[in-house]
């Protein structure tokens, strides 16, 4: 007879192992690691929460302390790896494979690890696509998440930073798995449940609260006069040209002078009420002013960020905020609305090539993707119309028959890079560094951010490329050396032709557009430094320390 | 520190004019001083603190004067490490200046 419950079976077993080592629901700091080798079985595929915010750091601080001749072979699938723990485990034998979507901070070490041999990796994800594994063939056995507070039946509050937390949850709690989640207080009662207690089957009071970074604070006093040129250009030759209402911004100083611009430069040109006024985005302190001057409908976040809690609370008609008043994020539910209901995503990357692929591995550096891949990619299941899609499919589909005549959209997918990064690194390449890497880690294939065939148009302080108007693999050839600058790409373009396609609107100058480059100075900013920004925020916004230099 | 300096053809003489001044010597950024000189077309004095770079500064100072066609123009430029972008951006600041003044 087939035991077509193998998995609860185990389950129990676990949860017994656990109860007979006296360990309860609500767990203390020191019964941490009693309770994780009473759990955990080799070969397990675990779930580290390491977001991009928040971190579950005790717990995997506690997952190292384990006995490797116990617990060993782990599958790590989890998101980011964002701290030194996440790797540790892999150099003291507990874990062997990981799956994962982001490395950021962690990104070098990790090159040498998997050279190494130390590790064995199965793919690098999006964040929606390995939330989506989670659910297919990638289910964690057991799960270590992090909230802000639990009550004595598990019930979790995550407070602004929900994050990853229910899609990992729901993975593993409805699949027989464990979850574990270490919490940074325990209430009688929570401002409000964010995961239901019967889902949780520990909850650990960690020795401290959960580390937090805050990533998406950009500075503007380091906005350079470059940045807002390309930001003009942007603005007047991009978004309203196309009338962009629903975006994405990516992370970085390019994107937080658009925002910075818009109660300014967008304003002056009469666009208010034309664009931007629906966002996938986190909340982005440089987004203050824009919100202040009434550009700003809504935001749906995937994480929050540091300091903007106040002005978040006071501000619900914009942000998606729980009875209790605080932001209630949801980064795969969020990563969705980017993909699905934006009609354009713009941000920046490292390499351009020749074809437009973009990458922001370099050598040595295993970075990964976050979410970008899926912001930055036109939505083939999409099936709504509005004005920005129609017009950028219209571009793309112009004068062609056949299987492409048939009507329909394309998202804009922007890429804003100036032709040299720092230390005159062009940003403009022959070859990505990604093939060079891919053939170091033996991966299947090149890791690639944003594939040339879905980026519609190449940003520089130069001009626009716009793609979609590109038919041949010359024009575009020609397109992106004809804002490459004086990189060596950009210096062997076809002078005739990249006038050509300029005559054509495929490239486009700030002349062009009526840009008077004069105007393109720091006083175009709606705010110049952090003060300005907790100024126009009415002093609800509360910058991190490490942000307050008055 | 290294020198360099180009000598350029131009057709566009602005009228009579105070020297201008654009940007800043600091990090990353410079100074362009245009001036009115007595010669035909355009010079270009540069002084800039990073090495190896005059094929990309002669690409630069020849878009420069494609796009503008100064005569009777010196140019002299303090450079700090300004990338290409911030080069062409303050140039281009200067010259709108000049024709600015040419107009009134």
């Amino acid at each position: 007879m087939h035991n077509w419950h193998s998995a609860a079976d185990n389950r129990r077993a676990r949860l017994e192992r656990a109860a007979s080592l006296g360990v309860k629901k609500v767990v203390t700091a020191d019964a941490t690691t009693t309770l994780l080798t009473a759990v955990l079985e080799p070969f397990d595929r675990v779930c580290i929460e390491g977001n991009n915010q928040k971190q579950a750091d005790f717990l995997a601080r506690c997952l190292t302390q384990l006995d490797p001749a116990q617990v060993h072979d782990l599958h790590m699938v989890q998101s980011v790896l964002a701290l030194p723990e996440h790797l540790d485990v892999f150099e003291l034998g507990i874990a062997s494979k990981l799956d994962f979507s982001f490395s950021g901070p962690q990104g070098a070490r990790l090159a040498k690890m998997v050279s190494a041999g130390q590790l064995q990796i199965g793919a690098i994800h999006t964040y929606l696509e390995l939330f989506s594994r989670y659910f297919v063939d990638l289910t964690p056995r057991v799960s270590l998440v992090c909230a802000q507070a639990a009550d004595a039946h598990g019930n979790l509050f995550t407070g602004p930073n929900t994050e990853d937390t229910p899609a990992i949850v729901e993975a593993t709690a409805f699949k027989s798995g464990i979850v574990i989640a270490q919490v940074n207080e325990l209430m009688d009662t929570l401002p409000r449940v964010d995961i239901p207690g019967d889902w949780v089957d520990f909850v650990v009071l960690a020795p401290k609260p959960h580390a937090i970074e805050p990533l998406f604070t950009r500075d503007p006093a380091q906005i350079s006069e470059i940045q807002v040129l390309m930001a003009m250009l942007a603005i007047k030759g991009i978004y309203a040209e196309y009338g962009v209402q629903r975006l994405n911004h990516g992370i970085g100083f390019d994107t937080a002078a658009i925002e910075l611009l818009l109660p300014t430069y967008a304003e002056s040109l009469g666009l208010k009420g034309k664009i931007c006024s629906h966002w996938a985005l986190n909340p982005h302190p440089a987004l203050i002013p824009a919100i202040e001057a009434g550009w700003v409908q809504s935001v749906h976040s995937f994480g929050s960020e540091l300091g903007m809690e106040n002005y978040i609370r006071q501000r619900p008609d914009v942000f998606f905020t729980g009875a209790d008043g605080s932001l209630r994020s949801n980064r795969a539910l969020c990563q969705a609305a980017g993909h699905y209901a934006c009609d354009m995503f713009i941000g920046s990357t490292l390499q351009i090539d020749l074809n437009g692929h973009s990458s922001t591995a370099t050598l040595d550096r295993m970075t990964g993707f976050g979410g970008a891949p899926n912001m930055g990619a036109d939505a083939r299941g999409r099936r709504h119309a509005s004005p920005a899609w129609l017009k950028a499919g219209e571009q793309a589909r112009r004068g062609r028959s056949g299987v492409s005549a048939m009507p329909r959209g394309q998202k804009l997918v922007v890429q804003t890079v100036e032709t040299f990064r720092e230390h005159m690194q062009p940003a403009f390449v022959d070859k990505l560094d990604a093939w060079q890497l891919a053939e170091q880690a033996h991966m299947a294939i090149p890791p690639v951010m944003i594939y040339g065939d879905d980026v519609t148009h190449i940003l520089t302080e130069e001009g626009i490329a716009n793609l979609l108007l590109c038919r041949t693999d010359e024009e575009r050839e020609q397109a992106i050396r004809g804002v490459a600058g004086y990189t060596p790409v950009g210096l062997a373009r076809d002078k005739r032709l990249v006038e050509n396609l300029r005559d054509r609107g495929i490239i486009t100058r700030a002349e062009d557009l009526g840009i008077d480059k004069r105007d393109a100075t720091r006083s175009l900013l709606a705010a110049r430094n952090m003060r300005d920004l907790v100024r126009a925020s009415g002093g609800l916004y509360d910058p991190p320390k490490r942000f307050r230099n008055w | 520190m290294e020198k360099l300096h180009f000598d350029l053809t131009g057709q566009h003489m602005p009228a009579p004019f105070a020297p201008v001044l654009v940007g800043v010597v600091g990090s990353g950024n410079l100074e362009v001083l245009l001036e009115p000189t007595a010669a035909a077309g355009c010079t270009l004095d540069i002084t800039t603190s990073a090495h190896g770079f005059a094929p990309i500064w002669q690409a630069v100072v020849e878009d420069f004067q494609a796009r503008h066609g100064l005569t009777g123009v010196a140019v002299s430029i303090n450079d700090m490490g300004a990338t290409p972008a911030v080069v062409s951006l303050r140039l281009d600041q200067a010259a709108a200046a000049l024709s600015m003044k040419a107009r009134a």
